[in-house]
């Protein structure tokens, strides 16, 4: 049984259907890149994923369970599921450790040794075991995102979804960043991400899916999708990128 | 006749001026309670909440606080609640300055970016928690001049407690001259003593304005 499993989902924004009937399923320890144009709901879709969008219609399951709008069910998908965002999004008024301890001991009540602990490992992970005491202002972009990924692992998550993360970053900042990601591939967390950086989706993952107009337009390895696509869509969405 | 000289009423115009200050604190402290209580339910989202916070807002701002006054001094009798003045301004006050509190603190909340809700969200956190941690620390650090500055507006608004027959300074003026038919002077001192408590508070609000308005963090 596949960790995350999508059914039937579907969105709409007022009149607009940004996703019309999503089916996919995340298997533990794959790692899968959504890609597509801009406006063609791979955010909207990985927002769902916890529930930062609520659907209309469909069922999303988690590790077994089936995941409802209550608040309860979400704030438990929630712990399976990490984030990290395209704005990093860090607590301005927190330093890298406690934007990371925060969490673990707040929301999964652990002692402040246990946290900290924790924090620092993930942060010397990350590479900042340095920075430890900075605040985000005194951080560069892609440190700021290496801490958001340290303070969404802390939280022990099944799943990181990754939004964009490097599309905020100056370009002599995003490889750092990807590194970090490519180290967690390679560890087999589980991770889904909407990337624009395509060159990174063909080495790292293990599954590509194309959106276009809400949809899932074509699905396959990413050697195959990107040497053979099968869609005129995709064929032109990755010559354009060529 | 007794005769008063200036130091008599200086005296008792100071006397009269810590219930000034006290009503003013009093007021200050149950509005900043109910004001946080108003915020937190309205932020939290019910529409019907909402609308009902709006709605006592809107009172509070669109009537004279002398009329919040009146009709709590003179309105609580009718339902065989007797209060003395002292308890009536403390009530108007409050109410008063809770409706105004929650509308600055709304707008301090509202300047927290929809990134700081859902990384907080994403992490697990309920909405207690995200608002305790993430929102208002936040949001207190840019409410804190405009804060200190509405506090200059209540200890103002107190003078309007003279008129259910509240002694406070406004009022003790209004004796202290009847007695001694100086208005000139007496209503003079009594400006000057506003004046003492509200200009510190308008010069701390303003330096806390420059002090937090490059703070990112």
């Amino acid at each position: 049984m596949s960790l995350v499993e999508l059914h039937a989902i579907h969105k709409s924004f007022g009149e607009l259907e940004v996703l019309k009937g999503i089916d996919l399923s995340i298997d533990e320890g794959q790692v899968i890149a959504l890609i597509g144009k801009s406006g063609s709901g791979k955010s909207t879709l990985l927002r769902t994923i916890n529930g930062l969008e609520v659907i209309d219609d469909g069922v999303i399951i988690v590790d077994g369970k089936k995941i409802s709008d209550r608040d309860a069910d979400l704030l438990g998908l929630r712990l399976q599921v990490g984030m990290v965002f395209q704005q990093f999004n860090l607590f301005p008024h927190y330093t890298a450790l406690e934007n990371v301890m925060l969490s673990p001991q707040v929301v999964k009540k652990q002692s402040k040794a246990e946290a900290k602990q924790i924090a620092e490992e993930m942060l010397a992970k990350v590479g900042l075991a340095d920075k430890m005491m900075h605040y985000p202002d005194q951080l560069s972009g892609g440190q700021q995102q290496r801490v958001a990924i340290a303070r969404a692992l802390a939280m022990k998550p099944k799943v990181l979804l990754c939004d964009e993360v490097t599309s905020a970053l100056d370009p002599e900042l995003v490889n750092e960043v990807l590194a970090v990601v490519r180290q967690l591939a390679e560890e087999g967390m589980t991770l889904v991400m909407v990337t624009h950086e395509m060159r990174f989706a063909r080495e790292v993952c293990d599954k590509l899916v194309f959106m276009h107009q809400g949809r899932i337009h074509e699905t396959g390895d990413p050697e195959t999708v990107f040497a053979n696509p099968k869609t005129p869509e995709l064929a032109s969405f990755v010559g354009g990128l060529a | 006749m007794s005769e008063f000289s200036l130091w008599d009423i200086v005296y008792n115009l100071l006397l009269a001026a810590r219930w000034t200050v006290l009503l003013s604190l009093t007021a200050f402290v149950l509005g900043g309670l109910v004001g946080l209580l108003l915020l937190m339910v309205r932020t939290a989202g019910n529409p019907w909440v909402i609308r009902l916070v709006r709605g006592y807002v809107e009172l509070f701002q669109g009537t004279p606080l002398l009329m919040q006054l009146f009709i709590v001094f003179f309105g609580l009798p009718l339902i065989g609640l007797d209060v003395s003045p002292w308890v009536a301004a403390t009530l108007g006050l409050t109410l008063f300055t809770s409706a105004f509190l929650t509308e600055i603190w709304r707008g301090c909340v509202e300047s927290i970016g929809k990134g700081q809700w859902e990384a907080s969200a994403s992490l697990g956190m309920n909405f207690t928690q995200q608002m305790r941690y993430i929102v208002l620390p936040q949001a207190l650090r840019i409410a804190v001049p405009p804060t200190v500055g509405f506090s200059v507006q209540v200890v103002k608004g107190t003078a309007v407690a003279s008129i259910i027959g509240f002694v406070e300074l406004t009022k003790a003026g209004t004796m202290i001259t009847n007695a001694t038919y100086e208005p000139f002077t007496v209503y003079g001192c009594v400006a000057v003593m506003y004046f003492l408590i509200c200009y510190p508070l308008s010069l701390f609000a303003r330096h806390l304005e420059g002090k937090f308005r490059h703070v990112a963090r």
